[in-house]
């Protein structure tokens, strides 16, 4: 069973399945897309659990790894591989789609007043096209080869852009389209790197994009610091970075909350992930060389994505700010490269997912039952809606990285990190954890406590469909509050091995330096 | 004010033994209440939500007086006990444990936390009887011991920060649990946000140990602090003091207790006056190490200390409303337990004694002021009391003892505490002791006030209300924390809690202080005397207006607008916040995108495929992103080819 390519079966699965759902007879009202979809995609799950028992953390730095050659003239290898990181962003993208598959029941039904939000394609291609990026995200996880990467990464933008331009509210042409734009200049910039890669490759002996080969080879100062910035405003663009996050809030305000929760839970970490796969990996030098400047844009992100979200007044925009917000502290422990502040960046990946998701979610469920996104049309939903409530207020403290649940290990992390690195970074951006105490509970006390307003009057709780979908994002979220080894476990050694490979080493606590310099 | 620098004793725990194994099932039995109410929720579980709730603190408390008479029964010099429980995070750089510390500090604290929690628990299934969501009222009082407990427990920084906001999201909670009223929702969310402001110490402190120790750890920290920086241990001392600014509602954010008040009054007892706004003094006294190492902290401690303990007193004298009254006389007497701290070896075990009679008395006072409002239909405003001392006579009985303890009259707890307080201060410097003497004198008068606009002058009772004690289930514990507050200066019988604390604080070389003890108490005991009178003759001898009179100075007018607190956030803070929020997200709409929208648009192909796009030939996407990729890869080829 060794041999069994593990990878391409989660890989392909859900693409397949997609493939199927699509094809699948369009009956109005029939649930057998969507309990298709749902049962491809909790397969997809299983073997993507069976992959984490069979995983190793202590093992090989790449696990259950494919080799084919693909493209033999450039160099080009379908090969896939996993590490912990991989592993942990696997669990994530394979967690999230069934419970977002699960609470997007509804949401692609046509509606019954039709308006600019109908939506234009079937309940069959709605499925579909989430199963295929669920699968597309995933190779993109497991790419090891910088081509197979790029193709990954650039077909990733297909089905989002149908999802939103073909199933969100009245501005979603408007928001896929500034979308694609986006990120279609951002995969420009790649190409020019990728390409890059081929040329300088060449010259070493032979092309190559195999990144077992391309790190560690010398490109010369010059070609990897342009490299370098190829790559990482491609990722900058993912990963919403200030001043390149204008696109998000746009396409949350304009998507479904399940296709929000996609983007920004799992597509957008492609970003943050290609940070640390690619750009710390194959051009130590260059990041190094960048730090100053990324981080410089992380804390601004970090503090900018705060303020703006406290000004919201639409929920979901709110909630994409926040995420500016948080991807800033992931940027910003990736590039302190050491080791608590990049493993913190790497948890954070997966908790940002988790309490993303249930805010999008639950904002999800009150915008079906009262259909506005703007935070003063609602009020004292707690005292029609208790559970309702009780679980948006998870999903917040989550956010504001309350101790005791996921987030905040991992925002200590990245923060104590940022400490060790250059205490004024921290400093700068610790301004956050108030800021976020703010923009949560603002909202919350708007929308949920006081009077009801007569549009909250009468709101059902949650259903039974809902509270399956929030259940498990809560257990997870408090689970891995106090037991965040579990990931850290398979993380630490991706992170090593990483950060050895870029040449960073951890700071000494300055006690211990002090000694050793006195002796 | 740096004492007895060498004598600092270090963390240095045994691992736990015997009974010890089970000093975690003193945090879960309350975790587990909370966990089962919560997740029943408030209807599946109104029939028993509060004896289930009730019941695992009474579990706790039995526990506590188990290990604390375990602990009794040691050597004075194995006294600390080290109970590890899982990892519960590491890297390269730090490792963190998920660990108990119980030593003579928390056992103390235990014992507070569990004792006066009982009580309270018990005195609320009384007062919270009507309330529809009672049971979910005893889930967030499980939550907020369970995560007090952890707070006082854990044996390094990260815990005690986990258990830090756990009781700040038990007090937001319970601050807004009567959710509909906005004045309550609104109250919660400042009380969490002036929080997290401290938790910026808690964080970056936090921090700094990881960089300078690699460990967050008590016996860590302690047995290498000698090798640090001065630079390194005076922040760690200033940010460990903001974080306890934040809790502690000391000056400068003092602002959020006034508002808490909109709390049921049982959470204002047991949140906001024996338990949690002590937290901040356990920290300091906790991290005693850290403080005897730096007399920057230390100065910066005692500052912020006598500020407050005059400006919470002040507050006091203005108020009509008897929860902020008392609320305000609860940042005073933490301002003289802060005071204690601040003035290192000398006055840490007091800092403790007064926390703890403070506990007692206030708790009491609280109570008593929840049983007042019972009788009066919840009204809080204390020109419509009067006249109540023969209506409710239990009450009145109990709250005298309170009163005659935080005054510091003779022979009560709070002379005790507060008077071996005043003395320490005056030692390390006469400015500090003469002001906090001033404080004295300002709580004879805030609290004789208080007592008489209640219990004595004639009656304003408004319309249709008709006064009546409380039940038994609420006057027992009043009449408990009644005698605990007589009583509480048992704890100074031969030294004991000071010689008690030793090993945990170090020893304070006995000499002579420069004006006698007896001497000094009777000058504080005469201070105290005069505030009393004064109240007298203002309050006592004339008739209370209805309406709260407004042709008053300014300093009263000051005192009543919490002496510029919230004037000050508005202005400082909130506002120009306001303005730089809504400045920030034009830009972003305006500028920011539409700099990248337009440079986008301004190229001849951007805009055709605008065009094209926005008129929905989806397919066109297909062809644009190939002939792109094509271009750029040929213009790429072709320059690095040639």
């Amino acid at each position: 069973m060794n041999d069994f390519p593990w990878l391409s079966l989660v890989l392909l699965l859900p693409i397949l399945g997609g493939v199927i759902v699509a094809f699948l007879p369009r009956v109005p009202g029939s649930a057998l897309p969507k309990q298709v979809a749902l049962g491809v995609s909790l397969l997809t799950l299983l073997v993507a659990l069976g992959i984490a028992v069979g995983f190793s953390p202590k093992g090989e730095a790449k696990q259950f790894t494919e080799l084919h050659t693909w493209i033999g003239a450039f160099g080009a290898h379908y090969s896939l591989g996993l590490d912990g990181i991989g592993l942990v962003m696997l669990l994530l993208a394979t967690i999230l789609t069934p419970l977002v598959i699960l609470a997007s029941w509804n949401d692609a039904e046509p509606k019954a007043n039709a308006d600019a939000s109908q939506p234009r394609f079937s309940v069959n291609a709605f499925f579909a096209w989430m199963l295929v990026l669920e699968g597309l995200s995933i190779g993109v996880f497991l790419a090891t080869d910088v081509l197979l990467f790029y193709v990954l990464f650039e077909a990733t933008l297909i089905p989002i852009y149908f999802l939103i331009g073909g199933f969100g509210g009245a501005n979603r042409s408007r928001a896929a389209l500034k979308f694609l734009l986006y990120n279609l200049f951002g995969g420009l910039m790649m190409l020019a790197a990728v390409v890059a890669l081929y040329v300088y490759s060449a010259d070493k002996g032979g092309p190559t994009y195999l990144l077992s080969e391309l790190s560690g080879m010398d490109f010369g100062t010059n070609p990897e610091r342009w490299m370098f910035v190829g790559f990482f405003i491609a990722f900058a663009i993912k990963a919403p970075m200030f001043p390149l996050h204008t696109w998000l809030p746009g396409a949350a305000e304009s998507a479904t909350p399940g296709t929000a929760v996609l983007m920004v839970s799992v597509l957008d970490k492609v970003g943050t992930f290609g940070m640390i796969r690619f750009c710390l990996e194959l051009f130590p030098e260059a990041s190094e060389w960048a730090t100053p400047v990324v981080l410089t844009l992380a804390v601004i992100s970090i503090v900018y994505g705060a303020l703006a979200a406290i000004g919201q007044r639409n929920m979901m925009r709110l909630i994409a700010f926040t995420s500016v917000s948080h991807f800033g502290f992931i940027v910003m422990g990736i590039f302190v490269a050491n080791s608590l502040g990049t493993s913190g960046s790497m948890l954070y990946m997966f908790n940002h997912g988790l309490s993303t998701a249930v805010l999008f979610l639950v904002a999800g469920f009150l915008i079906s039952r009262r259909d506005s996104q703007l935070i003063e049309d609602y009020g004292g939903v707690e005292k029609v809606a208790p559970m309702m409530a009780a679980v948006f207020l998870i999903g917040g403290l989550s956010t504001l990285s309350l101790p005791g649940l996921s987030p905040f290990v991992s925002e200590f992390m990245v923060l104590a990190g940022a400490f060790a690195f250059n205490h004024w970074v921290a400093i700068a951006s610790v301004i956050a954890i108030v800021l976020a105490a703010l923009y949560i509970l603002l909202m919350y006390q708007r929308m949920m406590t006081g009077p009801t307003k007569p549009a909250t009057e009468g709101m059902a709780d949650l259903n039974l469909r809902e509270i399956a979908v929030v259940a498990p994002l809560v257990a997870l979220i408090i689970g891995l509050g106090f037991f965040p080894q579990v990931l850290l476990g398979v993380i630490n050694p991706a992170v090593e091995r990483t950060l050895e490979h870029a040449g960073q080493t951890d700071p000494v606590p300055t006690v211990q330096a002090d000694e050793e310099a006195a002796q | 004010m740096l004492l007895t620098h060498d004598s600092v004793p270090v963390v240095d725990p045994a691992a736990a033994d015997g009974f010890f194994n089970l000093l975690w099932l003193i945090i879960a039995l309350p975790a587990f209440g909370a966990a089962v109410l919560l997740l029943l929720g408030n209807r599946r579980s109104t029939g028993y939500g509060h004896w289930l709730g009730t019941a695992t603190v009474a579990g706790s408390f039995l526990l506590s007086l188990v290990a604390f008479f375990q602990l009794l029964g040691r050597d004075a010099d194995d006294r600390q006990i080290a109970s590890s429980l899982w990892t519960w995070f590491e890297t390269p750089m730090v490792h963190v444990e998920f660990g108990l510390l119980y030593d003579q500090l928390s056992a103390l604290f235990l014992l507070l936390i569990t004792g006066v929690g009982l009580l309270i628990h018990i005195y609320s299934i009384g007062y919270m009887e009507h309330d529809p969501r009672r049971s979910r009222f005893f889930a967030y009082l499980n939550l907020f011991i369970a995560a007090m407990l952890v707070l006082v427990m854990s044996d390094n920084y990260l815990g005690v920060f986990l258990g830090w906001e756990g009781v700040g999201l038990a007090s937001y909670l319970l601050i807004g649990f009567w959710q509909h009223k906005t004045s309550a929702a609104v109250a919660a969310k400042k009380a969490f946000v002036v929080n997290r402001v401290g938790d910026i110490g808690m964080a970056l402190g936090t921090a700094l140990l990881i960089a300078a120790f690699g460990s967050v750890a008590f016996s860590d920290v302690s047995h290498q602090i000698g090798d640090a920086s001065q630079t390194t241990i005076n922040w760690l001392g200033l940010l460990f003091l903001l974080a306890a600014c934040g809790k502690s509602a000391q000056v400068p954010l003092q602002s959020w207790l006034l508002d808490a008040m909109e709390g049921p009054t049982p959470v204002s007892a047991l949140i906001h006056a024996a338990t949690m706004v002590t937290a901040g003094v356990y920290l300091v006294v906790r991290s005693n190490f850290i403080y005897e190492n730096s007399e920057v902290a230390q100065t910066a401690v005692v500052i912020v200390a006598v500020v407050t303990l005059l400006w919470g007193a002040i507050i006091g004298c203005a108020k009509d409303d008897i929860k902020k009254a008392l609320a305000g006389s609860t940042m005073s007497q933490i301002g003289y337990m802060m005071l204690a701290a601040g003035l290192g070896v000398a006055g840490y075990a007091f800092a403790i004694m007064h926390l703890i009679a403070h506990g007692f008395f206030k708790a009491n006072m609280f109570l008593g002021a929840g049983s007042v409002m019972h009788a009066m239909d919840d009204d809080v405003n204390m020109r419509h009391y009067g006249a109540l001392q023969k209506v409710i006579p239990v009450t009145f009985a109990t709250f005298a003892m309170g009163y005659l303890a935080i005054i510091g009259f003779p022979g009560f707890s709070g002379f005790w505490s507060k008077d071996k307080i005043i003395e320490v201060a005056f030692d390390e410097n006469t400015l500090v002791g003469l002001l906090a003497m001033l404080g004295a004198g300002i709580t004879g008068f805030y609290m004789t006030r208080l007592m008489l606009m209640t219990f004595f002058t004639e009656k304003r009772w408004e319309k249709g209300v008709h006064p009546h004690e409380s039940p038994k289930v609420m006057t027992w514990p009043l009449i408990i924390l009644a005698a605990l507050s007589v009583l509480g200066g048992v704890m100074l019988l031969g030294d004991w809690i000071v010689e008690w604390l030793e090993p945990v604080v170090g020893v304070h070389a006995h000499h002579d202080p420069k004006i006698p003890p007896v001497l000094m108490s009777v000058i504080v005991v005469a201070i105290v005397a005069v505030g009393v009178t004064i109240a007298w003759l203002t309050i006592g001898k004339k008739p209370v207006p209805r309406q709260a009179p407004t042709d008053v100075s300014l300093f009263t007018k000051a005192a009543r607008a919490d002496l510029g607190g919230d004037a000050f956030n508005e202005a400082v803070l909130m506002r120009p916040g306001d303005t730089l929020v809504k400045g920030l997200v034009f830009v972003d709409e305006k500028l920011i995108d539409g700099a990248v929208e337009g440079s986008a648009a301004a190229s001849g192909a951007g805009s055709v495929m605008l065009r094209r796009l926005q008129n929905g030939y989806v397919r066109s996407y297909a062809l644009t992103l190939l002939g792109g990729v094509v271009l750029v890869v040929l213009a790429l080829l072709a320059v690095n080819l040639t």
